[in-house]
């Protein structure tokens, strides 16, 4: 039994901003089902004192010095825009009009 | 917004216990961005300060500055915290056009430092422990500007620009544990503990702190409930509360807002508020939903923060004296009255007083124009002082050529004036102007003898000792001098030349 | 087919430096090949013709001056199209990043213009590196140059096909989970992935940056050496590059030896299930080994089971952060829909429109890994799974000086066999999977055919994290022995590439 439903389909795509066809919920579905169903049985293979790790060589404490590097041009950092405008990048509304 | 919808102030503090919490963003002044070279100056033209890191191009990877590091720890062993030993950063899922990753280099579970304490004095007097729960490293995000619509807000644009300078420009946040018990004072509280943080960060000299022009940024928590009942109200989340005053006045609203709701039998939603300083009041923003899903992971771009106790410690041994012992030094050198002190202290004059000083002037005399001038100027643009366009070494040029008699007291405002009207320094203003009291006594001395030459009559009465007949040679001579004489002065030398002439 | 391109790297420099052949000859027969076989292998997305010339030109005037010149000046070379380069488009392979021109260059292609190579071009791939045959490129697959109805293994398929048909001498490639080291086997190439750190990230379009690292095609183990000792190096701008340099590997691979290595063969990874064939040659390999004084040990590492799963949460769930960026914003594709719509329809619709079918599942799956009700279960216990899978490799370690398996269960399989099912696509990366988890690096050598289909099989050599070296030695080993008893190198076995 899966936990992956069309909705949460729907709502993981909706967190991740892609547009989801009606076909595409349904495949992905069906798909990710079967992957979260394989995937799932990790948690035999631990226990709450497995530490957990992130970065796979352990490294520490690597900073860079507080010196100014050269940065963009603005005709650098625009160039490859959609769309912009007065020196900055240029995007549709934010808000729904209410 | 009508005032129908709050209760009486004093009414919602008898019916109900109310509970803060504050998060104060804190610019950090490095002089690079978080995670790249990039110049940590967000004034500049739009996306110059800007590198493939700082507007996310694909492939680009963050670096941790070192100094927002060591400051960061600055700030969290200031407020009597805890520093992580095996600290690191996370990201913060979401996405937004100001947010170039869209998501937000962060700390989650492992924050720089956490399990701190200050004490907080009202204006009353009264003092309150804040327990501060964290403080945090993370990034700012760009600026975003609406373009159309009727008011340039982000409601009704009909499209919007992204200038990424800021994006990346290093924050720390410090978030208090709920507050309690502060009753009436909560909004002074408030308000007294972000003047508490900018006082230590700028002691630190890791912040330029000014609060006008966002280094320092308050959101803050209100809830009430019931007195007696255990279960905490629901909260706000106030954001946008950019001065002293504005999160004195938006706590303040908030109370009587939510007492008004509970007290009719309401709810209160959990929500983003946004203030509005023209209007006094809150305003509904985006209700909390599980879209607030942030889905934090450690970030694998970056490697665990792991200071050493050396480093620990020899932060700590270079941390500027706390506020309290400050505050008992500078009243001691500057030799305010208790009351005078106490005002000063709770204007938020304090900084501003010790910087003048520092430039030259008498603690009382820019005490006198702070308190009195400034804040009336102050008070009248709804301003905080701190905003005016002055500086302290323009306050003590100023305070210091009416000490040394160059100008008067009246010339001296006019001299603000300007001042504040950015025509220059006191000094320059003084001099372009040619404002300078006339204290040549020989210029002075010809304006005198043709004015009791032109009146015999009046100088017979000063010979006979009628020396209140010299205020006709004295108005007469101030008109010739236009003013820029020292009237004393004046009077002096008219006395001196009846008898002599 | 000129004999040029035929020669190793390695022989390349030699003539090069000696005077033999310019870099400009070496450069025109790669191009040359690139015209003739480019349009069926498929292996460029885009092609640096008169970039490389310039380069080339460059080094053979240099080298008449009488210049001293870096080791590899002159000899071109093929790089994967998800690292950014300043004069060709980077794509990595998506239709949303079509056209983009990266404003600086990656760490590595700017270590390749220091090192004087001219770049022939940017090789296919999976979009993004999510795949394992290169069919989720949304420019079309690479083909096997061995036979081109099948996969020439992904997500590096653009550099194996490249190197192995000879349009090539090196590529670059980039390895999350085999992307380096499977296309290498299925092609008859030697792929590494070095130590995680050993090369800089700096400009690689990350798919899962805990795992990704850039390393070295080539068609045999000296010349990857060659290519791993000019890409690798500490990078400020990467801050999980190492710091220790690992040493020569031009030295390690020409001293290769077996004598005396103690070699874990991994309990879990010995053969089981895989294709009969691989079964075979790599029984033959160990073999050989041991008569080469090497000793075989066994070693358990019984949480290599949990391997897949966890490398198929950790991996979508970064890949689904590192993706958010593509947001129509910036850089890239924009699509807006119909009416008025908001910037989050804009976004919305431009990932729709711009990300492929692997694509959007891993982002989703990803998503669904880190999401607040799932994340302990999920990506958290995949974290966990991370650690006992170091503590297999430690304790194996503790017994032997590399450790040893087939470095994929199958030889290439045909197109569209494994497409519509992600389950097994996954599967082919069984054996490559755990190094990346652990950080350590891997070398795919190839071993010969398998019986039933004639096709190249590979295999797999891990070593402790840093130990780099220790692979070259006995890559390289291992390589000599087998040429050695065949007479003749590996691609000399490839059937001649028919094209019209």
């Amino acid at each position: 039994m899966s936990e992956i439903t069309p909705d949460l389909v729907r709502h993981l795509a909706g967190l991740a901003r892609i547009d989801l066809h009606e076909d595409e919920v349904v495949r992905f579905t069906e798909q990710l089902s079967l992957i979260v169903d394989s995937v799932a049985k990790i948690s035999d293979a631990i226990d709450a004192n497995t530490p957990a790790t992130s970065h796979p060589i352990p490294l520490a404490n690597v900073f860079r010095e507080d010196v100014v590097q050269p940065s963009l041009t603005q005709e650098q950092a625009l160039s490859g825009a959609p769309d912009s405008g007065q020196g900055r990048f240029r995007v549709a509304a934010i808000l729904d009009e209410e | 917004m009508a005032k129908a919808n709050l209760m009486d102030y004093e009414k919602a503090i008898e019916l109900f216990e109310v509970v803060i919490g504050l998060e104060v963003h804190v610019e950090l002044n490095t002089n690079t961005k978080m995670f790249c070279g990039c110049r940590n100056d967000f004034g500049d033209e739009p996306n110059t300060n800007v590198c493939p890191i700082c507007i996310g191009l694909p492939g680009s990877l963050p670096v941790v500055n070192g100094k927002a590091v060591e400051s960061s720890i600055s700030i969290g062993l200031a407020l009597g915290c805890q520093i992580e030993p095996n600290g690191g950063f996370s990201r913060k899922n979401y996405f937004y056009p100001d947010l170039a990753k869209n998501y937000q280099t962060s700390q989650f579970k492992d924050p720089i430092a956490f399990e701190g304490q200050i004490d907080v004095e009202v204006p009353s007097g009264n003092k309150f422990t804040v327990l501060i729960e964290r403080a945090h490293m993370e990034e700012d995000a760009g600026k975003l500007t609406h373009i159309g619509g009727a008011t340039g807000r982000i409601q009704g644009a009909e499209y919007s620009l992204v200038d990424y300078n800021r994006a990346g420009v290093p924050l720390v946040e410090i978030v208090t544990k709920p507050v309690y018990g502060a009753g009436a004072e909560a909004p002074e509280l408030a308000a007294a503990y972000v003047r508490l943080i900018r006082e230590i960060v700028k002691a630190l000299g890791v912040s330029e702190a000014r609060m006008e022009r966002g280094n320092v940024r308050c959101d803050a928590n209100v809830s009430i409930r019931p007195h007696g009942q255990e279960k905490l109200g629901t909260r706000t989340e106030t954001k946008n509360v950019n001065s002293l005053r504005s999160i004195e006045r938006a706590v303040r609203y908030e109370i009587q807002r939510q007492a008004h709701i509970l007290a009719g039998g309401g709810t209160i939603t959990q929500e983003t508020r946004h203030w509005h300083e023209d209007k006094g009041a809150t305003s509904a923003g985006r209700p909390k939903s599980d879209a607030d899903d942030y889905r934090y992971f450690p970030e694998p771009d970056l490697v665990p923060v792991q200071p050493s106790t050396e480093l620990i410690e020899r932060l700590r041994a270079a941390l500027p004296e706390n506020p309290a012992d400050r505050r008992k030094r500078l009243a001691t050198e500057w030799g305010f009255a208790e009351l005078e002190f106490r005002d000063v202290v709770n204007a938020g004059l304090m900084d501003l007083i010790e910087e003048t000083v520092a430039q030259g002037a008498k603690p009382q005399s820019a005490r006198k124009w702070y308190a009195g001038e400034l804040s009336r100027i102050a008070n009248s643009e709804e301003k905080d002082v701190l905003a005016l366009n002055i500086t302290p070494a323009q306050v003590a040029e100023l305070a210091n050529l009416v000490e040394s008699g160059k100008i008067n007291d009246r010339i001296a405002r006019e001299v603000l004036s300007a001042v504040l009207d950015g025509a220059g320094s006191p000094e320059q203003i003084v001099k372009e102007r040619g404002l300078e009291v006339v204290s040549d006594d020989g210029a002075l001395i010809a304006a005198i003898d043709e004015a009791l030459k032109s009146q015999p009559d009046v100088l017979e009465k000063i010979r006979e000792g009628k020396v209140q007949a010299a205020g006709a040679v004295i108005g007469a001579v101030m008109q010739a001098m236009k003013g820029q004489a020292d009237a004393a002065r004046v009077r002096e030398l008219v006395l001196e030349r009846a008898a002599s002439l | 087919m000129s004999e040029l391109i035929r020669k190793n790297a390695s022989e390349l420099i030699e003539m090069m430096n000696k005077g033999q052949v310019s870099s400009v000859e070496v450069t025109q027969a790669h191009l040359d090949q690139i015209a003739k076989v480019g349009d069926a292998v498929h292996s460029f997305l885009h092609i640096s013709a008169d970039s490389a010339l310039a380069t080339a030109k460059e080094v053979d005037r240099r080298r008449a001056a009488g210049e001293k010149l870096p080791t590899l000046a002159g000899l071109p070379i093929a790089v994967k199209d998800n690292l950014a380069t300043t004069d060709a488009p980077t794509t990595a392979g998506s239709k949303i990043l079509e056209g983009w021109l990266a404003p600086y260059d990656a760490t590595v292609v700017t270590k390749l213009r220091n090192e004087l190579m001219p770049i022939l071009g940017k090789t296919n791939l999976d979009e993004f590196a999510m795949g394992s045959s290169t069919e989720f490129s949304a420019y079309g697959p690479s083909k096997n140059p061995w036979d081109l109805t099948r996969i020439p293994g992904g997500s590096g398929g653009g550099s194996s096909s490249a190197v192995s048909s000879f349009q090539s001498p090196l590529a670059i490639g980039s390895d999350t989970g085999g992307s380096i080291r499977f296309p290498g086997a299925v092609t008859g190439t030697v792929g590494i992935k070095p130590t995680y750190g050993a090369v800089s990230r700096y400009g690689l379009i990350a798919l899962a940056s805990s795992l990704d690292q850039i390393g070295p095609v080539a068609r045999n183990v000296l010349d990857a050496a060659y290519l791993q000792d000019a890409i690798a190096g500490h990078d400020p701008h990467d801050s999980t590059s190492l710091t220790n340099s690992l040493g020569s590997m031009v030295e390690a691979a020409k001293h290769g030896s077996l004598k005396g290595k103690k070699v874990g063969l991994i309990k879990q990874l010995s053969g089981d299930g895989f294709q009969q064939g691989v079964r075979n040659r790599f029984a033959e390999a160990l073999k050989l080994l041991t008569d080469a004084g090497a000793e075989i040990v066994e070693v358990d590492c019984p949480s290599f089971e949990y391997a897949i799963d966890a490398y198929y949460l950790i991996l979508p769930a970064e890949a689904s952060s590192n993706l958010a960026k593509f947001d129509s914003v910036r850089f890239g594709m924009r699509v807006t829909p119909e009416g008025n719509p908001t910037i989050e329809r804009v976004m919305a619709a431009t990932r729709e429109a711009g990300f492929g079918p692997e694509v959007k599942r891993r982002i989703i799956l990803g998503t669904f890994a880190l999401s607040s009700g799932s994340f302990d279960k999920f990506y958290g216990a995949a974290l966990k799974v991370r650690t006992l899978i170091q503590r297999d490799f430690d304790s194996a370690f503790a017994k032997a000086d590399v450790l040893v398996s087939p470095t994929a269960p199958t030889t290439a399989f045909k197109f569209g066999e494994k497409v519509s099912d992600p389950l097994a696509m996954y599967l082919n990366d069984i054996a490559t999977i755990p190094a990346n988890l652990a950080g350590i690096p891997g070398i795919s050598v190839p071993i010969g055919l398998a019986d039933e289909d004639n096709l190249p099989v590979g295999i797999q050599f891990l070593a402790p994290a840093h130990k780099d070296a220790a692979l070259y030695e006995v890559g390289a080993a291992l390589e000599g022995i087998l040429e050695g008893i065949w007479g003749k190198r590996m691609m000399d076995f490839a059937p001649k590439l028919e094209v019209n």
